[in-house]
């Protein structure tokens, strides 16, 4: 009944990987190839008729470790538009004893052949360990402060639509960069493209080594907000955070905040971006957040569907191919 | 009735004095009666074991002076036979296990638990460490002089820091009464917080939480100004990086009676082995830099660093097949010691003397053992050995109950052919 999009054509695309564990490694065509296909799906959820059939009969699985909304309903929403059957498990890691948990639900999960599981973790790497043990493909939703490929592909997606290029582009990630995955996959994928990365937080939040990144590094907003095209708000991970890092949010939101005098400092016409949830107040203030010239935070939740479509598209059909 | 076997054609080495000869070797009744080049020109007399060497190598065994065997209390993991058999195979005639058992070793009816078993196994000989403090809880000093008469041959809280300084001052002073050895894992738990890798670029890179390599040499500063206000003897275990083998240094320099060993995952490997988060490699403290691993080959060349220990650690499958935050730490080495020690002297940083000395010689001066010489008089734990012949490391070939070593698939070259034990042969290599 439903039957009515045309997908993609899968020929244009080449994603030769079974899993998608990060963008750390992905070459510039095949991050092309991951955004063009989500382009399409934008405008496929764009129609009255959402729903295509590219994952008719296959199943997905939401294995989510730690706590999500956002992320977990988009994954949702990405399998059923595709036509896929999709099953979200939330395990709480802190109830049972961990990791054999984790491997235990996988070998159970996997017997019951899913095509794809979408996977969750609040440690750094279970999502690789994860993968395996399994026999379908696996997508990293997010792996302690490791990596969050498809939040940066979201991202990319949504810059290249608004300024139609990732290459020279000046993007400035601010805050919490040390316990973010959001951020190490936001570099990896942008100085790929081409574009100019900056991190900009104290001391304290910054990871070591950070300038091997191929990043440049400022420890002062205005500074680091200068001329640049993009400013990529963090959320500061105060539940991440042992013992103090910051002295206090009113302390951290004076300096490093985004308000529309710091803002002053990028390009006139550069925009806002954060991945959410927001600390209104504390990282961003309400009056930019809320300023549909300058934010684009909406276009990222539309732009993450369509690019979770497009990664369980060329994940499933690579497996067919294969 | 004397029981005599005679070592014959053999390359004598004994890094104690500088030998390195052909020759043989009688051993009587467990112990070493004579020596050297013309031993048997006369014909091997009647004895009850006759060993034809064939040009191998004739050494001291090697005695491991940091070794967790689980036993009592984690017995799925390793058990005091097992690591008695890997141990053989590796060419280690003696082992020191740390008191981090359960029960802890902090009473001497645990000290002697362990001599009992050793003995009913009969196979290599094993010493033990009493702990520092009561339960290792780093409050109150265990009755070190009792212990160490029961047979502790030093005092260490094992893989904890002992961090309160009033505690390790006391300690320090008291061990000194007794002439004991107080033995530190040095690593500041406070700069260590949760971190499970080096710090640098690659732990931002996995995304883990580093440990910083100041984290070591700020105990071991600490624990020297200790160690020059109390006097007494002072060892640091397993120093990995730059800074605290300098420390240990200028501390040698100045006259402090310290020592300090190494393990080989610390100049056989630098962080990169944790790539892919791989936790066979994750090991406490995590491997360091690459500047950090040739310091530490610096230090065994300068003679810094005293002695090697394999530090070995032997942990489960579910321990170890975890995210990697969630792993246990812990390398086993028993049975990768001899040819790890000796990829230093196939690299030409240490004679193949100065190689065995480290595990050898050393170690037996540091705990004041008679054995580790090739002396007459000295027990016959000996070890024959190829430092020579190539071959390729096999976790499934090892005698340990786990198999959790980063060093699988490495082709290294020396073996131990027969290890003895007071002229007993208690290993062959098949």
């Amino acid at each position: 009944m439903t039957r009515s999009q045309t997908a993609p054509d899968f020929a244009l695309y080449r994603f030769p990987h079974r899993h998608l564990l990060g963008i750390d490694g992905l070459s510039i065509s095949e991050i092309n190839s991951l955004l063009d296909l989500a382009d399409a799906y934008v405008a496929q959820n764009r129609q009255h008729d959402k729903k295509s059939d590219v994952l008719r009969g296959r199943t997905l699985i939401n294995l989510f470790f730690e706590n999500s909304t956002r992320t977990q309903a988009s994954f949702e929403l990405a399998g059923k538009r595709l036509g896929g059957d999709v099953m979200n498990m939330s395990v709480s890691s802190s109830s049972i004893k961990k990791g054999e948990t984790m491997i235990d639900t996988a070998m159970t999960l996997n017997a019951m052949h899913p095509d794809v599981l979408v996977v969750r973790h609040p440690d750094a790497g279970a999502v690789k360990l994860l993968s395996e043990k399994v026999t379908g493909a696996v997508i990293n939703a997010g792996d302690g402060r490791h990596e969050h490929p498809t939040q940066a592909l979201l991202d990319a997606l949504t810059i290249r639509r608004r300024r139609g290029r990732l290459d020279n582009m000046t993007v400035a990630i601010c805050g919490d960069i040390l316990h973010s995955r959001v951020a190490r996959s936001n570099i990896y994928l942008l100085t790929t493209m081409g574009a100019r990365v900056r991190v900009v937080a104290p001391r304290t939040l910054m990871p070591a080594g950070i300038e091997r990144f191929g990043v440049d590094v400022f420890h002062d907003m205005r500074a680091g907000l200068t001329d640049c095209d993009i400013v990529m708000m963090l959320r500061l991970q105060t539940e991440r955070m042992r013992g103090t890092f910051v002295p206090s949010t009113r302390e951290y939101f004076h300096f490093f905040g985004l308000d529309r005098e710091k803002l002053s400092y990028a390009k006139p016409d550069a925009f806002v971006m954060h991945p959410g949830p927001m600390n209104r107040g504390v990282e961003i203030d309400s009056d930019i957040a809320d300023d549909i010239n300058r934010s684009v935070i909406r276009d990222q939740v539309e732009m993450g569907v369509a690019v979770r479509m497009a990664c369980l598209d060329l994940l499933t059909r690579g497996a067919t191919v294969n | 009735m004397t029981k005599r076997t005679a070592f014959v054609n053999a390359r004598l080495l004994d890094p104690a004095s500088d030998l390195d000869m052909t020759g043989g070797l009688l051993a009587e009744d467990g112990k070493i009666t004579d020596f050297g080049p013309d031993l048997f020109k006369d014909g091997v007399p009647d004895v009850d074991q006759l060993v034809q060497c064939d040009g191998l190598c004739l050494a001291p065994g090697l005695i491991d002076m940091r070794v967790q065997v689980r036993e009592p209390g984690e017995e799925h993991k390793e058990t005091i036979e097992s690591a008695s058999h890997a141990a053989a195979a590796g060419g280690v005639t003696a082992m020191v296990c740390l008191p981090n058992t359960e029960p802890v070793i902090d009473d001497i009816s645990v000290v002697e638990f362990v001599a009992r078993r050793a003995r009913e196994i009969k196979m290599v000989k094993l010493y033990c460490y009493g702990a520092l403090t009561r339960g290792m809880e780093g409050e109150q000093i265990t009755e070190m002089g009792l212990l160490a008469d029961s047979g502790a041959l030093g005092f260490t809280d094992g893989i904890k820091a002992l961090t309160d300084p009033l505690v390790m001052r006391r300690a320090l002073s008291y061990a000194r009464t007794f002439g004991l050895l107080v033995i530190q894992h040095p690593e500041d738990p406070d700069m260590v917080d949760d971190g499970v890798m080096n710090e640098g670029e690659l732990a931002s890179r996995l995304g883990l939480p580093g440990i910083p390599a100041v984290a070591e040499v700020m105990m071991v500063e600490r624990d020297l100004r200790l160690l020059s206000l109390t006097g007494g003897r002072y060892h640091a275990s397993h120093l990995s990086t730059a800074a605290s083998i300098n420390a240990v240094r200028r501390a040698k320099f100045d006259g402090l009676d310290v020592t300090c060993d190494t393990a080989p995952h610390y100049f056989a490997l630098n962080e990169n082995a944790v790539s892919d988060y791989r936790t066979f490699a994750k090991v406490s403290p995590p491997l360091r830099s690459e500047q950090d691993r040739n310091a530490v080959v610096e230090g065994l060349k300068d003679g810094t660093i005293d002695a090697i220990a394999s530090d070995h650690a032997p942990h489960d499958q579910d321990s170890k097949r975890l995210p990697f935050v969630q792993a246990e730490c812990g390398i086993i080495g028993l049975e990768t010691l001899l040819p790890l020690t000796l990829e230093l002297y196939h690299n030409g940083h240490l004679t193949l003397l100065e190689a065995l000395g480290k595990v050898t010689a050393a170690p037996a001066s540091i705990l004041r053992l008679p054995s580790g010489r090739i002396n007459r008089g000295a027990p016959a734990d000996l070890l024959l050995f190829d430092p020579n012949r190539p071959w390729t490391i096999d976790e499934e070939k090892f005698r340990s109950k786990s198999n959790n070593s980063p060093f699988h698939d490495r082709p290294v070259q020396g073996m131990a052919v027969r290890t003895f034990v007071e002229g007993r042969t208690i290993y062959t290599a098949v």
